[in-house]
């Protein structure tokens, strides 16, 4: 019966969104009046979950599930709810987890609700509301299966540490064969990724060319941020693809998106709304963005990201 | 090599959202459908496959009358025949059997939809396709070569890309990569005129399930005003942010 939580991990290390969804979990069983069993996947130490309200872990350790595969995974994950006789099954919204959600939904024959950002309002009939419209609006949908995947949106609920600890069992779920095979990877181990970012820093054609972005690198690098991009920007080839965000790009949730030289066209405020605090700079006062911000500097992008930088490197100082 | 391409019918980036029948249902008043931008980089890349390759390219969309034109369109960029499952589109379960039952029927070998339809924004109805007629599924697809049975393909993932083989029969969830914005068609002429006289069979749906169902729908809280910071004033905002808004 307990709520079963699938918490991702890289390189054996969990994701900040395995402990977000560890704690989304532990708010629905509370709900429920039950209790929360996480699956982890060759993650080297798993005591960490019982901080985010993890009760039981179900420890997998497998080779053949390294590297990631969507089938495996999700057949992995569907033995672990069978085993639990999980009603509900919370995954992260990950570009895995996204991947592995439709394939599991069908061989558990369960309703998904993906992009979901709150605590379900009504357990019975189970009801969640999600993103849709990209952003522009939010969907209450029930789900009238007897079990129930959420897929529960990045950075939409937050950390919950409890002072409890989780009990930890082996499991060795059977691995189907699958017909997709890993050939390579290639990812930047040095970046921060747009999707795991807490800060974003953005920019657009306000800089004219690839040579400028270096301040924003820099910008990003104080503050441990994700670099990204309006899609004009990709599509000239200044930046690559994976930076652009906005409705037919990447979605940013994030708690903070600084927008420099953005306009605030309609497409890309869609993909980046549902970001906590937006700040742009801009030196046109009537840009749109300035509409959906919550700071505003008017002011030429080339003198005031410089000085922002410095004072950020200021406050770091005096606050580390 | 036999293509389908799956199209979502969405509104236009550009529309304003609004909701009629106390919430309920989306207000199509004065909004321009579209194909679905991420099915259109989808669309174009099996244009690639036909005139490369050799293919034929079907597309398909489940759903009412009123999503012709959008598959009219498809034609116009050089789609061979369109389907129309006849049946309202109420959930990614539904969708996804109902385009099953025209995989099987028509004996696909690759099935190329979007990673996610800019309305619903399931990012569902590809996987679920693909397991419900056990084909291999590659989402968030922006590279995709097939040769003879074996594909290759390009996959976004967080912070990267990785490459994957695979075999036909096979579904992908596209976006942009799979062609490039410039590489995207505007009918012409003639396209749109030849495209009148193609197939657009309308065929009786399956009936198929729905798993959820959607209540209702909310706007986002309007947002209060922007707070200005002078530009030669910038401690101001590193405070504002640390202080107030509490992100750094
Ligand atoms: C179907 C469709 C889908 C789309 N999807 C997306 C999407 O997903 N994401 C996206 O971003 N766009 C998308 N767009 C494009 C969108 O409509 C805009 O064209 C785009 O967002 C504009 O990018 P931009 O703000 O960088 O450039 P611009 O609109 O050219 O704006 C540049 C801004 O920089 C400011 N500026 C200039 N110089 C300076 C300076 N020195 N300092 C500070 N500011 C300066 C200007 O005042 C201006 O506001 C889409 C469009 C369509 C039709
Ligand atoms: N009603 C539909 N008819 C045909 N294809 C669809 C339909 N709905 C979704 N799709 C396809 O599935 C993709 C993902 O949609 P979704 O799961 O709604 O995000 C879309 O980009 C389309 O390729």
């Amino acid at each position: 019966m307990s709520v079963l939580v699938y918490t991702e991990s890289e390189n054996g290390k969990f994701k900040k969104t395995a402990f977000e969804a560890a704690s989304y979990a532990k708010a629905v069983a509370e709900q429920m009046g039950t209790t929360v069993t996480a699956i982890a996947i060759n993650s080297n130490d798993v005591s960490a979950l019982g901080t985010y309200g993890v009760d039981k872990v179900l420890n997998v350790s497998n080779a053949n599930l390294k590297p990631f595969n969507a089938k495996s995974y999700a057949s992995a994950i569907k033995q672990a709810a069978e085993k639990e006789g999980s009603k509900v099954v919370v995954l992260s919204q990950t570009a895995d987890s996204k991947y592995l959600a439709p394939i599991l939904a069908v061989n558990l024959d369960a309703g998904y609700a993906s992009n979901v950002v709150e605590t379900p309002s009504n357990t019975s009939p189970f009801t969640v509301k999600r993103t849709a419209f990209t952003n522009k609006a939010f969907n209450n949908t029930a789900i009238n299966t007897e079990v129930k995947i959420v897929g529960l949106s990045n950075n939409s609920f937050g950390l919950k540490e409890v002072s409890a600890s989780a009990t930890s069992e082996d499991f060795s779920p059977s691995i189907p064969n699958n017909g997709v095979t890993v050939e390579s990877v290639d990812k930047a181990t040095d970046k921060v990724s747009i999707a795991d970012a807490e800060i974003v820093v953005s920019a657009g054609r306000g800089l004219k060319g690839p040579e400028n972005w270096g301040m924003v690198e820099e910008l990003a690098e104080v503050l441990g941020a994700a670099t990204a991009c309006s899609k004009p920007v990709s599509d000239l080839g200044w930046r690559p693809h994976g930076e652009h965000v906005g409705q037919t790009g990447k979605p940013v949730a994030s708690n903070l998106y600084i927008a420099i030289g953005i306009s605030g066209a309609i497409q890309h405020l869609a993909g980046i709304n549902a970001s906590k605090v937006k700040v742009v700079i801009n030196t046109d006062p009537e840009a749109p963005f300035f509409k959906a911000a919550d700071y505003g500097v008017i002011g030429d992008a080339f003198e005031v990201v410089p000085q922002l930088i410095e004072k950020l490197k200021e406050f770091k100082a005096a606050n580390a | 090599m036999k293509i389908l391409v799956c199209i979502s019918h969405v509104p236009d980036t550009t529309s304003k959202i609004n909701f009629t029948e106390n919430d309920t249902k989306f207000d199509t008043n004065g909004v321009q459908y579209v194909i679905n931008p991420n099915d259109e980089f989808g669309l174009t890349r099996a244009m690639w496959f036909k005139e490369k390759q050799g293919a034929s390219v079907d597309v398909v969309n489940v759903g009412g009358k009123e999503t012709e034109p959008t598959l009219r369109k498809a034609l116009a960029i050089g789609a061979d025949n369109a389907i129309r499952v006849d049946v309202e589109a109420k959930d990614g379960f539904q969708v996804a059997k109902e385009l099953a039952k025209v995989v099987k029927d028509g004996g696909y070998d690759l099935v190329i939809a979007g990673r996610e339809s800019i309305d619903y924004n399931g990012g569902m109805v590809p996987g679920m396709l693909a397991e419900l007629t056990d084909a291999n599924f590659v989402t968030n697809c922006i590279s995709l070569e097939i040769d003879g049975s074996n594909a290759k393909a390009v996959r976004e993932i967080d912070g990267g890309k990785e490459t994957v083989s695979t075999s036909l029969p096979l579904v992908i969830a596209g976006q942009k990569g799979l062609v490039e914005e410039n590489d995207l068609r505007i009918p012409n002429m003639r396209g749109i005129m030849t495209a009148r006289t193609k197939p657009l069979n309308v065929v009786e749906a399956a009936s198929a399930e729905t798993e959820t169902s959607s209540l209702s729908f909310e706007k986002p809280a309007p947002k209060g005003a922007v707070k200005l910071v002078d530009a030669d004033n910038l401690d101001e905002l590193v405070n504002l942010l640390h202080n107030e808004a509490k992100v750094i």
